[in-house]
């Protein structure tokens, strides 16, 4: 199981890597920007009927949120996995106090 | 009926509160800006429109969320995993083939665990979070990326994996193909709500619809392929370190098929 999430993991690399190989002067500014652009060009006169009314005061700060962000869901996650594992495993040990053999496999 | 309404407001007063500012902001059209769609780019109209339409999705979530809690208190935690794996998936900008980027949503792992319902009420608070924190998205078109992401996301991918149980596919095919058509159909989604929004003035509804498919659909499809892989590899070690629990909430079949 490990090796193949190894490869899956692998896999997503590949596919973020790729696009930047492609298109080597391309700006990757987010989509959300280009449909803004789209909107006006479809509704030249459409005005924006609410600015956010806090936005991250420069570019540093926007990336600390989101790594943040990422920072605790991943915290998260990798706690519970730990969590989960510890249990399974005593789980196993309290019942194969005979058989000790199977502990060693993972 | 009340009383189990009050029952349910006492256990989870933590969620409901969070909510409940949900709601207040939602109703106070204060300012704020969004891979979904941005602040005050959507006429009001159609903020109120995809709102009301979300708010039962929001509600029958809610009482689901605390109705499995109820009977599994222990995939309390649990939950928190479907909500952390939506939380950094939507923080992960990732550089796509069209040349602009996207974030996954995350929602689809969570909707094949718990439920779609389950993930309106935990995507929305995601959503409400980087619209409050990040000017990404924004409160006025909360209702629309709410639906978008948090409704027909994990509709869809709810559905695909139950298809794929009953077509008796290998598990991990059904875990990938849910999230990664959650994420896609998401992004579909939010097309169809620009469009609606915004008809092109030569060939009205069609022809914005092709426009803002090509800037989300066409980008979205990598990710929502490293989406399914992603959710695949959460999937597998959860299901390697604690099969109990996917069985208890009958994610996967009882006496456990082999699952990779």
């Amino acid at each position: 199981m490990r090796t193949k999430n190894i490869i899956l993991i692998a896999l997503v690399v590949l596919l973020a890597v790729f696009p930047l190989l492609i298109h080597k002067g391309a700006e990757f500014g987010g989509a959300d920007g280009e449909a803004e652009e789209a909107i006006t060009e479809l509704h030249p006169e459409y005005e924006p009927w609410l600015e956010s009314f806090w936005e991250p005061p420069s570019g540093e700060i926007e990336s600390l949120l989101f790594a943040l962000q990422a920072a605790i869901g991943a915290g998260f996650i990798g706690y519970y996995l730990g969590f989960v594992k510890g249990r399974k495993e005593s789980e196993k040990e309290k019942g194969s106090v005979a058989g000790e053999a199977g502990l060693s496999k993972s | 009926m009340l009383e189990s309404w009050k029952k349910m407001l006492c256990r989870n007063r933590k969620l409901f509160i969070t909510l409940a500012v949900f709601f207040v902001l939602l109703s106070s059209p204060l300012p704020a800006h969004a891979m979904h769609i941005m602040e005050g780019f959507l006429p009001l109209k159609w903020c109120l429109f995809w709102g009301v339409l979300t708010i039962p999705f929001l509600i029958v979530g809610f009482r689901s969320i605390s109705k499995t809690i109820d009977k599994n208190p222990d995939v309390k935690m649990l939950l928190g995993v479907a909500a952390a794996f939506a939380f950094v998936l939507s923080a992960l900008k990732i550089p796509s083939v069209t040349g602009s980027c996207s974030h996954p949503t995350g929602v689809g792992l969570g909707a094949i665990l718990f439920g779609p319902t389950a993930m309106s009420v935990l995507g929305c608070i995601v959503l409400l979070f980087q619209a409050l924190l990040l000017a990404h998205g924004g409160l006025s078109p909360l209702g629309a990326n709410t639906f978008s992401m948090a409704v027909i996301g994990p509709f869809v991918a709810y559905f695909v994996y139950k298809l794929c149980q009953k077509l008796n596919t290998p598990t991990w095919l059904g875990v990938f193909l849910a999230a990664a058509l959650g994420n896609l159909l998401t992004y579909v989604v939010t097309s169809f709500q620009l469009a609606m929004a915004f008809p092109a003035e030569a060939g009205g509804f069609a022809a914005s619809l092709v426009k803002f498919m090509g800037i989300f659909a066409v980008t979205q499809i990598p990710l929502a392929i490293s989406e399914g892989l992603l959710t695949v590899v959460l999937f597998n070690l959860l299901t390697v370190h604690n099969k109990r629990e996917l069985e208890e909430l009958s994610v996967i079949p009882s006496p456990a098929k082999e699952v990779r």
